[in-house]
């Protein structure tokens, strides 16, 4: 009796542990149930480099470049903003700080990855949005730029706590050696720490990026939602998910719009899904 | 001119310093204006209240329960699996290929874009079952997105159970399911918990995973069961922050502080029974 | 009839050859001692004795032991590790009190009533010499007895479910002179209800308690006799030199 009862636990168990496989393959396949049918309207290829986003002119335009650079522009910039400073603050905690003011920032990183996306979206909106329109003299501070601000600051803690763990991880001795041979902190730092932690910092940067293209929210609020093909980041623009965020609720389902909102998100499900794999490995390699 | 490396030693520091600053003081200015400006609009009416004219005066009553329900639901799906797949991870897999493929899927769950699993609850939940945009669907999406959170705090916390104590355990002849069930699980629940309060703070904050699945712009009435449509708290800030013109500051403000206080309260408590545990472990 | 009967058992930790060809008998209610320098496999040995070594994934073997005639991999585990229990190297309570810890397999092996639980609890510690130090303690932490006490405490809990043997693993490694008394002496009192067999690396210990000894050097059986003989006329040169402390 006990045993039966045992087997049928231990069988609950390892379906509970398939269940992770099972959901990521339900995801995607249901993805792609509801979004490869907008390929009967456009060819692939259309849809990855079709210049207009109008979903519902009659006949619909369904070409997704606009907001892929609409992306790409709000990423690129968090990623300038985010990678210097993230892994500089990265740097500081694990090796420069005192050990209670060590703990002090920890805890600040992690009250802020703790903040709701639309909370952060809504102070952009009423303090980063204004001090950017004020600065460039802009029609509207719902730009590029501050979505990529934003942005950068969310990707913080995520490149942040993996690029410590990563910092932290390298063998004591490799410090101990080069101090012993003369050479001051930092000296230690740039050349024997971060090149030994480099594909974990590395790993943390792709994962900070992954954040960044598929935050929603806060982007949707403060980037402005114009799908035009945007030619400076002081321009309003509209990112993948925005779009899908931002429609969804007025795309008829089974209708051509409902579709193609799913095909944007196969898009989002492939890059997230490449660059997890990616930095995984990147995180095995530094272990 | 060549600097001396003390020299640079100093400067780099500096910046490092600043870099810091640069992430942690504007954290801190985040918290402190949402609470300034947020705090007058808080009184007993504004948390009991249904909103009125047009979500311009009255209360986020509404919005606050729709949320506590999502998050109970959310946690009652995701914790049982979540915790079971923690114990098959920490005690029962062996390193070979199915593992790794389960710790990918992990990972990339974690990943996937909160939007994108709106997209997959409105697709299977809302659609595919028929269950509609209600409490269920948007539960069981958010329950989704929160297992990888549980999973990997659980197993964090099986794992750091000595192995001595399993070993001791299966030579007392008790079976493994035994020796999980009364020496390895109890002296993991305190990380469980606090994965699963982690989880909740997550599924409280997150809008996009709800947008389709069960918010509701407008609703002055309590969900009466499982299968309504709710209101809640991150998506009625992003309705009145954007949606609704001329809405007083003040309530904008107000709602934020609630949604995240409610957010931070949980992390706080996780945070708390973190460090009381590593306190009391005995071995 | 042998307690157990080891035929040329080989066990292999992925490609390290642990134990090489090693026959082997253990007489019943005899303390048999087993010594060696670390690295020697006898606590590979030892834990194969009740079927511990199949944890580690790596693990494999060839060869037979029987245990009162039966082969060993072919009865319950569980029931194993029931009739053949086991005290480690470090004292190990496990994180619930004195009581429970020695409650914990009795219950695990069914549902026995409370009083018969409490009986067994007190016989047993009786057994391991430590009720009359513990009695007044039984709700308290096992982890705030002293060393001693808690290695005495995991004596009391491997012969609360009922063993035949009782197997110990260099038991006396983390405990001062006076606890190590008090262990062996326990462990002369137990050979007459059980089959001991005790792991050592401490080769005056294997000559104060053992009746038969036996030696083993780089996962081979060199010598197993008599605990005299052992002492005084050993067969083999090397045991010889490891007992006089030439090497180990």
């Amino acid at each position: 009796m006990r045993k039966v009862k045992e087997f049928i636990v231990e069988k609950l168990i390892l379906i509970c542990g398939l269940a992770c496989i099972f959901f990521v393959v339900l995801i995607f396949l249901f993805l792609l149930k509801e979004g490869l049918a907008v390929f009967k309207i456009v060819s692939p290829l259309q849809f990855l480099s079709g210049k207009s986003w109008y979903p519902i002119s009659e006949p619909p335009q369904l070409g997704i470049l606009p907001l892929i650079l609409g992306s790409l522009f709000v990423t690129v910039g968090a990623a300038i903003i985010s990678i210097p400073i993230g892994v500089a603050c990265a740097i500081y905690i694990a090796e420069v700080a005192p050990k209670k003011i060590k703990e002090i920032l920890k805890a600040g990183i992690e009250l802020l990855a703790a903040i709701p996306s639309v909370v952060l979206g809504f102070i952009g909106m009423v303090t980063l949005v204004p001090w950017v329109k004020s600065i460039f003299h802009l029609p509207t501070g719902l730009t590029a730029l501050s979505g990529s601000i934003m942005l950068a600051f969310m990707a913080m803690p995520t490149i942040v706590s993996i690029a410590e763990d990563a910092l932290y991880s390298v063998p004591k001795n490799y410090k101990e050696g080069a101090l012993a041979l003369g050479a001051t902190e930092w000296q230690t730092i740039w050349r024997v720490l971060l090149p030994a932690a480099s594909s974990g910092i590395l790993a943390a940067v792709m994962l900070g990026i992954g954040r960044v293209i598929g935050e929603t929210m806060a982007v949707m609020m403060i980037t402005g939602n114009a799908a035009v093909i945007p030619s400076s980041i002081l321009q309003p623009v509209r990112t993948l998910t925005a779009t899908i965020a931002a429609e969804m609720g007025e795309a008829v389902v089974g209708g051509e719009h409902y579709f193609a909102l799913f095909a944007i998100g196969i898009v989002l499900f492939v890059i997230s899904f490449a660059i997890n794999v990616s930095a995984d490995l990147f995180l095995h390699r530094s272990k | 001119m060549r600097l001396n490396p003390y020299k640079t030693q100093k400067i780099a520091f500096f910046f490092l310093f600043l870099a810091t600053l640069l992430i942690v003081v504007p954290v801190g200015l985040i918290v402190v204006i949402i609470i300034q400006k947020g705090l007058p609009a808080i009184n007993w009416q504004f948390l009991s209240d249904i909103p009125r004219q047009g979500m311009r005066a009255g209360g986020i009553f509404p919005a606050i329960v729709g949320t506590i329900y999502l998050v109970l639901g959310a946690i009652i799906f995701a914790l049982p699996i979540g915790v079971l797949a923690a114990i098959y991870l920490s005690e029962y897999s062996k390193e070979n290929i199915l593992t790794r493929v389960i710790r990918l899927a992990i990972v990339n769950l974690a990943g996937v874009p909160s939007v994108v699993y709106g997209l997959f609850g409105l697709a299977l939940f809302v659609v595919f079952f028929k269950f509609g945009a209600s409490i269920l669907s948007g539960s069981l999406t958010l329950g989704i997105m929160i297992l990888p959170i549980i999973i990997t705090t659980s197993r964090e916390a099986l794992e750091s159970v000595p192995q001595s104590f399993r070993e001791v355990s299966l030579s007392l002849g008790a079976s493994k399911w035994q020796t999980i069930r009364h020496i390895v699980l109890p002296n993991a629940i305190p990380g469980i918990l606090t994965g699963t309060i982690l989880g909740l703070g997550r599924a409280a904050g997150e809008t996009a995973p709800i947008l389709f699945t069960v918010a509701a712009f407008y609703l002055p009435l309590l969900p009466k069961s499982i299968f309504d449509q709710a209101m809640a708290l991150p998506y009625h800030l992003y309705v009145i922050s954007t949606q609704v013109p001329n809405v007083d500051e003040k309530i904008r403000y107000g709602t934020a502080l609630v949604l995240l206080t409610l957010v931070l309260f949980m992390n706080l408590v996780a945070i708390i029974i973190r460090y009381k545990f590593r306190k009391r472990k005995k071995w | 009839m042998n307690k157990f009967n080891v035929n040329n058992l080989n066990i292999w930790f992925g490609k390290a050859h642990a134990l090489k060809e090693v026959r082997f008998e253990v007489e019943a209610n005899q303390i048999l001692t087993i010594i060696g320098p670390s690295n020697s496999g006898k606590t590979s040995f030892l834990r194969q004795l009740n079927r511990l070594n199949e944890l580690q994934p790596s693990f494999s073997m060839t060869g037979t032991v029987l245990f009162d005639g039966k082969d060993l991999n072919s009865l319950d585990v569980e029931l194993v590790r029931k009739k053949i229990g086991m005290v480690f190297a470090l004292p190990l309570p496990l994180p619930l009190s004195v009581f429970d810890n020695v409650a914990y397999g009795v219950k695990m092996h069914g549902k026995k009533n409370r009083k018969e639980a409490e009986s067994i609890v007190e016989d047993s510690l009786k057994k391991a010499s430590l009720w009359d130090e513990v009695k007044d303690r039984l709700r308290e932490s096992a982890f705030k007895l002293s060393g001693g006490q808690q290695q005495r405490l995991c004596i009391a809990r491997s012969l609360a479910v009922g063993p035949d043997v009782v197997l110990f693993d260099e038991p006396c490694s983390g405990l001062d002179p006076i606890s190590t008394a008090k262990v062996e002496e326990s462990m002369l009192m137990l050979k007459k209800d059980y089959t001991i067999v005790l792991v050592t690396n401490n080769v005056k210990q294997a000559a104060r308690v053992g009746d038969k000894t036996a030696f083993f050097l780089s996962g081979e059986l060199i010598e197993l006799d008599n605990t005299d003989k052992v002492f005084t006329a050993p067969q083999d040169k090397r045991t010889d030199e490891y007992i006089r402390g030439k090497f180990g």
